[in-house]
């Protein structure tokens, strides 16, 4: 719809028209604010921690044991130079070889939700199998935080 | 012609001031959810009167 809006405003008048193609979907995905009746839902992100501990590839995991270690957190998440979730290091795996790379010490392609996702899905999904926490990616793959359980079921059961 | 722009280029023409944001769908999709201080001109309605809250000489973002 969007593309036939911008030429009609054009046939109008409009010199500096610009189409947001993707769209709503691809804002809230993103996990940017929207207003209307359903934005008071509460979603993935108003219950994302940002306090993720990443690494590379090719960092060994004495480097990777360090970090987690200093940040206070029980895992590490694989990315790319540009933030792209590969893997996760955490449990028995974290405790390896310290000469093991990332690459090699990782589960590859954990699952991720999106931000906007709502809260009451992702207890009920996640929570329901006895999961206690969730990688929240962008639409790109890009890792922005993760969500545990337990803030979401203190949000959904505060609000 | 209307140029393609990604939600990065529209926190930007947003955050220049003067970009007027106007989501073409129907009202009922609207009023669910839209970006922050987007009007709703729904395709349908889109025509010379509509349009006439809208400044000529500003940025227009549709989506």
């Amino acid at each position: 719809m969007s593309p036939r809006a911008a030429w009609r405003l054009e046939t109008l008048g409009f010199t500096r028209v610009y189409d947001y193609v993707a769209g709503k979907t691809d804002w809230s995905a993103a996990g940017l604010p929207l207003e209307g009746s359903t934005a008071s839902i509460s979603k993935a992100a108003d219950a994302i921690r940002g306090s993720d501990v990443t690494c590379s590839l090719d960092e060994t995991l004495e480097v990777v044991q360090a970090r987690v270690e200093s940040a206070g957190t029980s895992a590490c998440i694989v990315t790319t130079d540009d933030g792209i979730v590969l893997g996760r290091i955490r449990g028995r795996a974290l405790q390896g070889d310290p000469d093991t790379t990332a690459e090699q010490a990782m589960s590859a392609g954990p699952s991720t939700i999106r931000p906007d996702t709502e809260l009451a899905e992702v207890v009920e999904y996640y929570g329901e199998a006895g999961i206690k926490s969730v990688l929240v990616s962008d639409q790109d793959g890009r890792l922005i935080g993760t969500v545990y359980i337990e803030d979401a079921r203190k949000i959904l059961n505060s609000s | 012609m209307p140029i393609s722009i990604d939600r990065h280029e529209v926190q930007r023409l947003v955050e220049q001031g003067s970009a007027q944001l106007v989501e073409v769908l129907p009202p009922a999709e609207f009023e669910e959810a839209h970006l922050p201080g987007a009007i709703n001109i729904s395709l349908k309605e889109l025509n010379r009167e509509s349009t006439g809250v809208l400044n000529k000489d500003a940025p227009v973002i549709v989506y």
